[in-house]
């Protein structure tokens, strides 16, 4: 057994210690919005964020992860009530195809927690390791932009949730 | 006043002296010329000089970060302070576009500027006075060739007396031998041009040689170790960590390619230099090859048969493992995972380090690797948190980098374990403080070659001087 916190919620999962957190959010806490893209960390398909670190969730072993806040974009919010980055990136309609997107809101989240207010080079330096197959950078990028304003603007009920 | 007699005398002497030492520091000012016309050039000329830039790496310190290369801006952390690299393009007004082909001569040769003003060692003339006079033609013809950039460069940052550049004399006094290599008749052409290149221009000592106090190279231990830029450079003399002992071959396979199968891939400010030395002259890689090798001398057998009993440890490692993908469960048999480390590395290393798959697409059997054989932890530090990013536009190694999922402590537990099951050398200290160091940005880490974002001149091809 190892214990884990997702989303603020703790978990005893039984897998091995060496299984990638990845395996254990999809297939035991059925959380799939992080996806398996090459599972090598390279694509950033299943980047999830780690105490306020963007992290490949596929090369990352729980067994590493005692203790630590675990956060994937079902902790950004829900379909009744989105989180500011789940809400730009709706309406910004960011996402094609939509499987690297998860991996996207998550790296952004990340930058924007620091830095509400990054600008365009920094946001395109920070978000370098995700890659987009459908090429909707340009939408990608807006919604991340749009996101840094809702959260500045954003009530203390929606910050809370951001955590 | 026999008291006041010598106080007077000792001032005049003191006086004369200085007058002294202004009259032997003092360097003229060479005439501005007017910017020579490109094709004012041979090309063929032109070609040599751009072999030749490849080898001295010109580039890496003189194009920042985003910048134009050649154009300077770069800054240079130094324990003195922080150094600028200057624009070397064809600039009239920021660049050296009105140096004559005898003030470039003399600052190679000198290390003084067509102003007459002595240069920070930084600009490594220490090695380039090696160079003979044909060589420093054709070097001038490819800079004096190259697209004029116009940009300043910033003032340095340095503090009294090291900012009055006539102290640089003095310095030059103690520490500076000026001349051309003087070729050694008892060995081959190929061993003396590839120490004129590996001396002169190559200046692998600038790292690979321990610095004393006033910055200058220990001339008693050469290439027995030194540090570059938050990176540590390995011996290149008999005291070299690499369990399999290099040869010639192999290290021109390394230096031309970046990588080579029982040593690993070349990071930190080495990979530039690999990356230039692509665009060098075959012949004058395989001679640096050549005379790096005879530095390093013939292992003895011991060492031999250490090194060849790690190449055979680490092939039977990939029979025994069989990892089919990253995602793959199956534990090497061996570890113990009571040892925190043993099972980081069991769980997130093994399925790259034990794959099989060859260098540089798959990771390399840390019992090959000379970082787990080095004197510091500070090489592997650095990779394990930033990992290698994949080189832009062309094939490459590539790793993630750990730096979110792993605390300090994980990857002190996971570097002791390494280096107690790979290599058999005595423990390292102190590793979690120096990881906190590290990732605190406080070792000023050269991350240029890890950074995939069009920051790395050299290693970026897209960056990169296209081939001739």
């Amino acid at each position: 057994m190892v214990a884990l916190t997702v989303n603020g919620q703790s978990h005893q999962v039984d897998v091995d210690p060496d299984t990638p957190l990845l395996y254990v959010l999809r297939d035991e806490l059925k959380l799939n919005a992080a996806k398996y893209g090459c599972g090598l960390g390279q694509c950033g398909a299943c980047t999830v964020m780690i105490d306020g670190e963007a992290v490949f969730s596929c090369v990352t072993p729980i067994v590493v992860l005692e203790g630590r806040n675990i956060t994937t974009v079902e902790g950004l919010g829900t379909i009744e009530a989105p989180g500011p980055m789940q809400q730009a990136f709706i309406e910004e309609q960011a996402a094609q195809c939509g499987y690297c997107i998860p991996g996207m809101m998550m790296r952004a989240q990340v930058l924007l927690q620091r830095d509400p207010a990054a600008s365009d080079e920094e946001i395109r330096a920070h978000m370098e390791p995700n890659l987009c197959r459908c090429g909707t950078h340009m939408r990608i990028v807006a919604a991340i932009k749009r996101a840094g304003k809702l959260m500045q603007t954003a009530s203390v009920d929606t910050a809370k949730r951001t955590g | 006043m026999r008291l006041i007699r010598f106080l007077g005398g000792a001032l005049c002497l003191v006086v004369i002296l200085g007058i002294g030492f202004v009259a032997f520091a003092w360097r003229s000012a060479i005439d501005p010329v007017e910017p020579p016309a490109t094709a004012s050039f041979d090309p063929a000329l032109v070609e040599r000089g751009a072999s030749l830039a490849a080898i001295g790496n010109c580039s890496v310190c003189h194009t920042k970060e985003g910048g134009e290369i050649m154009a300077g801006g770069l800054p240079l952390p130094t324990p003195f302070g922080t150094i600028y690299a200057t624009n070397i393009t064809p600039d009239p007004e920021t660049g050296i576009g009105r140096w004559s082909e005898e003030a470039f001569g003399r600052a190679m040769r000198e290390g003084v500027d067509q102003e007459g003003r002595h240069l920070y060692p930084a600009f490594p003339y220490d090695h380039f006075t090696k160079v003979t006079d044909d060589d420093n033609r054709a070097l001038y013809a490819y800079l004096m060739t190259r697209k004029a950039v116009r940009a300043e460069t910033p003032a340095n940052e340095l503090p009294f007396p090291i900012n009055v550049r006539m102290v640089l004399a003095g310095w030059k006094m103690l520490f500076f031998t000026p001349g051309v290599y003087e070729p050694d008749a008892a060995q081959t052409a190929e061993w003396n041009r590839g120490a004129y290149l590996a001396e002169g221009l190559g200046h692998c000592g600038g790292c690979h040689t321990p610095r004393n106090l006033l910055g200058a190279e220990k001339k008693s231990e050469h290439y027995a170790g030194g540090e570059a830029e938050g990176w540590t450079a390995y011996a290149l003399n008999a005291a070299s960590p690499a369990p399999v002992p290099w040869t010639a071959e192999s290290l021109n396979q390394y230096l031309t390619t970046g990588y080579e199968a029982q040593h690993g891939v070349a990071r930190g400010p080495m990979a530039p230099v690999t990356a230039n030395m692509r665009l060098a002259a075959p012949d004058d890689a395989k001679a640096i090859a050549t005379y790096i090798a005879s530095v390093m001398g013939q292992p003895s057998t011991e060492k031999k048969s250490l090194g060849e009993k790690s190449v055979q440890q680490s092939s039977e490692l990939e029979k025994g493992v069989q990892v089919q993908s990253a995602g793959a469960q199956t534990l090497p048999a061996a570890v113990d995972m009571k040892d925190p480390g043993a099972a980081i590395y069991a769980a997130a290393c093994s399925t790259c380090h034990e794959a099989g798959r060859p260098v540089p697409y798959g990771g390399l059997p840390l019992r090959l690797s000379t970082a787990i054989h080095g004197p510091t932890p500070t090489n592997p530090i650095n990779v394990i948190l930033y990992g290698l990013p994949a080189p832009e536009g062309e094939r490459g190694p590539i790793m993630p980098g750990f730096a979110g999922a792993l605390t300090d402590q994980q990857i002190a537990q996971l570097l002791a374990y390494m280096r107690k099951t790979f290599s058999d050398k005595p423990e390292w200290k102190d590793i979690e403080p120096l990881v906190a160091d590290i990732r605190a940005g406080h070792k000023d880490t050269d991350l240029r070659s890890l950074s995939s974002d069009g920051g790395n001149a050299p290693a970026n091809p897209t960056k990169r001087e296209t081939s001739w």
